[in-house]
């Protein structure tokens, strides 16, 4: 304990580390929602159905919840890579730093400028230009995701340019853009923002259907949510398995800790897929593991035998391999769990609605309450196995986290990481409450429609929110 | 040191000003967000309180998007400066981070808690502390922040804490409270907007007095500024700004006067561009005042072009959807009909 608390790295790592974790659980929604809100608003729009209306303003209020704290947390994000990792900032900042600033002004002022007409706006703009700033938030939204994972894509897989003197110089911003991972992990992220928000909306949903409140207005939502997941379930699958491929031929090492394999499989046998083991990183192996014979080389290479060799963590010294092999290797786990359980639960789902008998099957709206959480947990899981995993590197091969952070003294960063740490758990339980209030209040279904005749010169009459 | 290209000047000079127009933006909007959050806690019912917050709800998350916006900006632009001023500004910048966290969140929290107490006073001194860090940054980087020959920084951790930053911090407060004070004679009738002339014109006064101790004692004070500002052309330049500040003040006090609605806000974002140009005349050619130039922190020129093709095209495009919101959101807010 003293040891962590006297070491400036270590202590810059953890405020990382919990910042972002933090930060992850909001723009999840804020970002997935903002998909579902456009479909239901645009619904409105089509058929005229006064429900849909209410769907868009119900879901919303949950949405400026998670944006505020999403852009609550996102501020220390923004300021961490010059507050505690100088040199890093310094070596990369001609393309790490140029990334972050489209993000800011292709992305952030998008979603902010309109997320102020998307939520007060109803009877300000015609109805057409209001869908089109919903539009345009989710779209905002996203493109934040698409820079945010150039950016770590990049950190996974420099490409675009060289280190010289420690200095990345870069030849081709294009390529720095577009890395070997960018295009594969974005898809992943931008599914399971998706996925996560439709769990959540199905879990919502799930539960007043459980309880027999507003079962019509909420078996609508499930429904929408069910044709979505209907997509998004196996896809995310397949993208994750192709992400696991990529890892596999860039990142051997991150590899041999998600599977927790000490060993190098040679080329030409078969490799087993390990369901449950206990790493133990002295002893530089498991203490006991239960396999699925064969079942790795099928993942990986679709063959019975490896063409090309595993490698196993013995192969790099200490200091060049990820050292928290069991946290890697469980959450690499947990978040495959998640993922068949999603689409366990979407196909029952499809065959009990396929019988028409959806929303009468208590057990299986337990089923769909029960996931609402897992999403996020698959997401936290999924950054850990991906930033966790790329250490010692926190740019792959050509830059350590240790010489990346900032020469701190100790007591500075305690008084930033215990403030920060305080406010993330008040306002974690904070925003748990206020949300289940949300839930427990429920719709407003007598809310009329918006007046849309006299949108022009009215003064600014919102009602203040009292 | 080898002479520059003019690629290589040029192009430092149109990120500086760049960064600029970005920061100018955000103390200006977000200003007016500050400053009506430090008054809030001085509101007198919970109704005026909701008013307010009313008159912020739209647009402050894209006021405090200018703030991020510079910060890539300068991340991208200036990587050297980046790291090396929030490194010496940990502190104040913590103290800003958490001033804004808190804002955030009671916005939201507020609206769904019953009892509103805690989320009131943590929305005031959450403003309260963002405007606390930023004048301190302020004041710091006016003051000059000590670098070793690579630019990296060498001070110590209270580097930032001086009777100079104080100032410098106390007077962006009321800087901010002014600017709030007229937006909301902007949004508001009534009892409310009377009430905010009365604090516009307090802060008027006090704002004046700080800013002419910043303004007397900066030439004073460091060798280098005086320097670099009693030469001409700059020696009529900071001649000028002075006069028409105080010409400005005239005007802004006038229009207080004669509860004019729409001047006083026009008249404070006027002063407030022109302090800021006196500010950039002060710190250019630096980026890490006293001794770091735009020209030695900048990114290289490729990364310069590369991101100017981008964000230079989008600026108008940024300006535009802003102005879009405001007028979206005109006109004043009047309290819910019970
Ligand atoms: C939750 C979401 C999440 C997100 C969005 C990111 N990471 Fe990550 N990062 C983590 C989750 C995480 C983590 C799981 O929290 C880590 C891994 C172990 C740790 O200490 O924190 C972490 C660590 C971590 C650290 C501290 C060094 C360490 O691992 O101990 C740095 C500097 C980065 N990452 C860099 C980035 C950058 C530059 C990102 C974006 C472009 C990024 N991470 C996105
Ligand atoms: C280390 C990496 C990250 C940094 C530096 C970062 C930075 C930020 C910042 C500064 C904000 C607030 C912007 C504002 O004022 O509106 C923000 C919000 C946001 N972030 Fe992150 N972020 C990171 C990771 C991610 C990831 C991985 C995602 C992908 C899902 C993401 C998605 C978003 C979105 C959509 C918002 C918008 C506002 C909201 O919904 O609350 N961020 N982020
Ligand atoms: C069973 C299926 C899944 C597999 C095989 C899988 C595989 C992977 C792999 C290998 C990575 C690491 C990528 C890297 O280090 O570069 C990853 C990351 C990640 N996973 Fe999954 N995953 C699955 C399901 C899910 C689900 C259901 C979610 C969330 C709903 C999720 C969310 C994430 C996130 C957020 C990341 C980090 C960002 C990224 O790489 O895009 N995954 N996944």
């Amino acid at each position: 304990m003293a040891e962590i608390l006297s070491n400036a790295v270590i202590l810059s790592r953890l405020q990382f580390a919990i910042t972002a974790i933090f930060h992850m659980l909001w723009p999840v929604l804020t970002t997935g929602m903002a998909i579902y809100l456009v479909i239901v608003e645009g619904l409105w729009l089509k058929t005229k159905n006064i429900s849909y209306y209410h769907h868009a303003r119900f879901w919303s209020k949950l949405y400026v919840l998670n944006f505020g704290l999403g852009v609550a947390s996102g501020l220390p994000m923004a300021f961490q890579f010059g507050l505690n990792w100088a040199p890093f900032s310094e070596a990369v900042g001609d393309f790490f730093g140029t990334v972050l600033g489209f993000e800011g002004t292709m992305a952030f002022m998008l979603e902010a400028s309109f997320l102020g007409i998307m939520l007060f706006g109803w009877e300000r703009v015609p109805p057409l230009i209001h869908w089109l700033s919903t539009i345009l938030v989710a779209f905002g939204a996203n493109l934040s995701t698409f820079w945010i994972l150039s950016a770590n894509s990049w950190l996974q897989t420099p490409s675009g340019g060289e280190f010289i003197n420690g200095k990345f110089v870069v030849q081709n911003y294009f390529a720095a853009i577009a890395s070997p991972f960018m295009v594969n992990s974005f898809s992943h992220m931008f599914l399971a923002t998706l996925e996560t928000s439709l769990f959540v909306i199905g879990g919502i949903s799930a539960w007043y259907i459980f309880q027999d409140r507003h079962k019509e207005f909420f078996a609508k939502s499930l429904q929408i949510v069910l044709i979505m997941a209907l997509f998004v379930a196996p896809l995310q699958i397949f993208v994750g398995h192709l992400s696991a491929e990529q890892v596999y031929h860039y990142q051997p090492a991150k590899l041999a800790a998600m599977e927790a394999q000490w060993e190098t499989i040679p080329a030409g046998s078969s490799a087993a897929w390990s369901v449950l083991a206990a790493p133990n990183n002295q002893l530089e192996k498991n203490e006991w593991e239960v396999k699925l014979p064969g079942l790795l080389s099928y993942l990986l290479e679709l063959k019975p035998t490896l063409t090309e060799p595993v490698l196993g963590l013995k192969h790099w010294q200490r200091q060049d391999r990820p050292q928290m092999v069991g946290l890697i290797y469980y959450s690499f786990r947990i978040m495959i769990a998640i993922g068949l359980y999603f689409l366990g639960l979407m196909l029952v789902s499809v065959v009990e609605w396929l019988r028409g008998k959806l929303t009468d099957r208590k057990w299986l709206m337990v089923g769909w309450v029960i996931a609402a959480p897992l999403g996020y947990i698959a997401v936290e899981c999924g950054w850990i196995v991906r930033c966790v995993g790329r250490q010692p590197w926190l740019v792959y091969g050509k830059m350590r986290t240790v010489e990346a952070a900032s020469h701190l003294p100790v007591g500075e960063i305690l008084f930033s990481l215990t403030g920060l740490t305080v406010m993330y758990v008040i306002f974690f339980g904070a925003a748990l409450l206020f949300g289940s209030k949300i839930i427990r209040k429920g719709p407003d279904l007598e809310l009329p429609a918006p007046q849309m005749g006299k949108v022009k010169f009215v003064p600014d009459s919102r009602p203040a929110e009292a | 040191m080898e002479p520059l290209q003019p690629l290589q000047e040029f192009l430092p000079q149109v990120w500086f000003f760049i960064l600029g127009l970005f920061l100018f933006l955000y103390v200006l909007l977000d200003g007016f967000d500050l400053g009506v959050g430090i008054l809030s806690l001085t509101a007198s019912s919970e109704e005026r309180r909701s008013i307010l917050m009313t008159s912020l709800g739209n647009v402050w998350d894209a006021n405090e998007t200018w703030l991020v916006l510079m910060g890539g900006a300068l991340f991208g632009a200036f990587p050297l400066a980046y790291a090396t001023i929030l490194n010496a500004l940990y502190i104040p910048a913590v103290i800003m981070v958490v001033g804004l966290i808190l804002r955030a969140v009671s916005f939201e929290f507020r609206e769904n808690a019953k009892n509103k107490l805690v989320w009131n006073v943590a929305f005031g001194v959450g403003s309260f502390l963002a405007a606390l860090g930023q004048g301190f940054a302020l004041g710091t980087v006016f003051e000059g922040i000590k670098v070793d020959e690579a630019g990296h920084f060498a001070g110590g951790v209270w580097d930032w804490l001086t009777w100079r930053s104080v100032l410098v911090a106390l007077t962006l407060i009321q800087a901010y409270v002014l600017v709030g004070s007229t937006y909301l004679i902007l949004k508001t009738t009534g009892d409310l907007q009377e009430t905010h002339y009365k604090t516009a014109t307090i802060a008027t006064w006090t704002t004046l007095i700080g800013a002419i101790f910043i303004t007397v004692s900066t030439p004073a004070l460091s060798e280098q500024a005086r320097e670099h500002l009693f030469n001409p052309p700059l020696l009529y330049i900071f001649g000028i700004i002075p006069l028409g500040g105080l010409l400005l003040i005239y005007l802004l006090l006038r229009s207080l006067q004669k509860r004019e609605e729409v001047t006083p806000i026009v008249w404070t974002f006027l002063l407030f561009a022109l302090s800021f140009i006196g500010l950039g005349f002060v710190i250019f050619p630096n980026i890490i005042p006293p001794s770091v130039t735009i020209y030695e922190a900048a990114a290289a020129p490729s990364s310069l072009v590369f991101m100017l093709t981008f964000v230079g095209f989008l600026i108008p495009i940024l300006l535009a959807y802003n102005v879009y919101n405001y007028i979206v959101f005109r006109g004043k807010i009047v309290a819910a009909e019970h």
